[in-house]
């Protein structure tokens, strides 16, 4: 059987990290290949790197990064952020990453995600989506919406139906994010993630809340979750890897093991 | 030199990238001359059974394959590498390269865990193996090892003598298999951190002759 994936999220701005206060030995925290790196020696089962840099002309520097990573650690990695057009992601596949997560873009024009995986195949094309609570109505019958722009901007879309036809067009995977529960550290959205998970027949990485690792528990259980994605509980040195999956592991839920 | 077959199937550069930290060098290529000339071929690829076939038949690198692998050379097959080396897939109802009699199934619909609830296809994740057989290949992989797999089909050979190791999916099934001078892993082991690169060292100085 499958063991639950723990995910460490980085956000990358012109090819620097932009999180990390507290990290031990002789890590440059502002380096995401000697992050990734240190993720990875930890025992991370994947990587997912989020682009944040503003402008388009400094994206080579993230392919750059890329490319590091690539030749530095040998599990999965993905890359997302600012990925529009097929060119993007081929640009990301070739330097390396397994997979290439399309959020905003795909809102837009849903038919990236169909020609990514034509072109790469299902396994390299993550759904990212933000969801938002809102009400329950006709346009949105699972009271949760998918919002863009860091949730300023609503789309419109049922989150559940959203992830549903996702899935039909071929992405491999969806990233969940819960803009409610994102930054509070006090756990992921066990409704929205259960929800999702349990009506999609790809893999679901949660992500948004995770403080503690109660929180990854709850998720990989009542939550459904394939994948826990964590950030600030690692990257500020609350907790290591390697001790979150020893919980995990207490509580039953299979982990990978690292050697 | 270690060739890795160059055939337009996908994420060729994790496994040079992979051979490279190893400290092996290797090619990444399509020449037949080159990879006549290397010492040990390895056969990765990710997609579809029907699309890799294509295009090792236009590229002629099917019948390149077959001499190596009757001249004896080290092979090492990798996804639908380790798919494409038995005599026919279920994936496009391809046929395939017959160097290990067999076929490739697809995982079959309404598979469930240990509480009843349904398994997602592909196969994607990280999974443990339990060895079958002893080889050189799987030299200092322990029980807890887990491996990166991504896929919805699988090796079936003909002889469970090839069968080197399995996976649990709901099902078993096999996930190395190994006959004669060709190994091949259904899992990624450029991606399955230190116990991928121990089983990728573990082929790259593998010497099947001195065993014979």
């Amino acid at each position: 059987m499958l063991s639950k994936r723990i995910i460490p999220c980085l956000d990358v701005r012109d090819g620097r990290t932009t999180k990390g206060i507290r990290f031990r030995d002789n890590v440059d925290i502002g380096d995401p290949v000697a992050m990734a790196r240190f993720y990875y020696e930890e025992g991370a089962d994947e990587i997912v790197f989020y682009d944040i840099t503003a402008s388009h002309e400094r994206r080579s520097i993230m392919i750059d990064v890329v490319r590091r990573v690539a030749e530095t650690i040998f599990i999965p990695f993905s890359v997302g952020g600012g990925v529009r057009t097929l060119e993007d992601m081929r640009e990301v596949l070739l330097a390396g990453a397994e997979k290439v997560s399309v959020n905003s873009a795909a809102v837009s024009h849903p038919d990236v995600i169909a020609r990514g995986a034509e072109a790469f195949g299902s396994q390299c094309i993550v759904l990212g989506m933000d969801v938002k609570r809102v009400e329950q109505s006709a346009a949105i019958p699972s009271g949760y919406e998918v919002v863009i722009n860091g949730g300023r901007t609503h789309t419109g879309l049922d989150a559940l139906e959203w992830a549903q036809r996702a899935e039909r067009l071929g992405a491999g995977e969806i990233c969940l994010n819960s803009i409610d529960a994102d930054g509070t550290q006090e756990g992921y959205e066990l409704n929205l993630t259960a929800l999702i998970s349990t009506q999609v027949g790809i893999p679901v990485i949660a992500s948004g809340g995770a403080g503690r690792p109660e929180h990854l528990r709850d998720v990989l259980t009542t939550g459904r979750a394939d994948a826990a994605l964590i950030a600030s509980m690692v990257h500020f040195g609350s907790y290591t890897i390697s001790a979150i999956k020893s919980y995990l592991s207490g509580c039953g839920i299979r982990v990978r093991r690292c050697r | 030199m270690i060739a890795i077959i160059d055939y337009k199937a996908g994420n060729l550069t994790s496994v040079a990238r992979a051979v490279t930290h190893l400290g092996f060098p290797c090619a990444v290529t399509r020449d037949a001359a080159l990879i006549r000339r290397a010492e040990r071929i390895i056969f990765p690829g990710v997609g579809a059974a029907g699309a890799a076939m294509s295009h090792l038949r236009q590229l002629g690198l099917d019948e390149v394959l077959t001499e190596q692998a009757a001249a004896g050379k080290p092979l090492l097959g990798i996804c639908i590498g380790c798919q494409v080396v038995l005599d026919h897939s279920a994936e496009n109802d391809t046929r395939c390269l017959g160097l290990v009699a067999g076929r490739v199934a697809a995982f079959p619909a309404g598979l469930t865990d240990e509480n009843g609830r349904p398994l997602k296809i592909p196969h994607m994740g990280w999974n443990r193996i339990h060895i079958r057989r002893d080889h050189p290949i799987l030299e200092g992989i322990l029980p807890e090892d887990e491996f990166y797999f991504v896929h919805g089909y699988y090796p079936v050979p003909d002889d469970p003598a090839d069968v080197l190791a399995t996976s649990d999916y709901g099902l078993i099934f096999p996930t190395v298999i190994g006959r004669g001078h060709l190994v091949a892993t259904q899992f990624h082991l450029e991606k399955s951190g230190r116990s991928g690169l121990r089983m990728l060292k573990n082929f790259c100085t593998w010497n099947p002759s001195a065993e014979a």
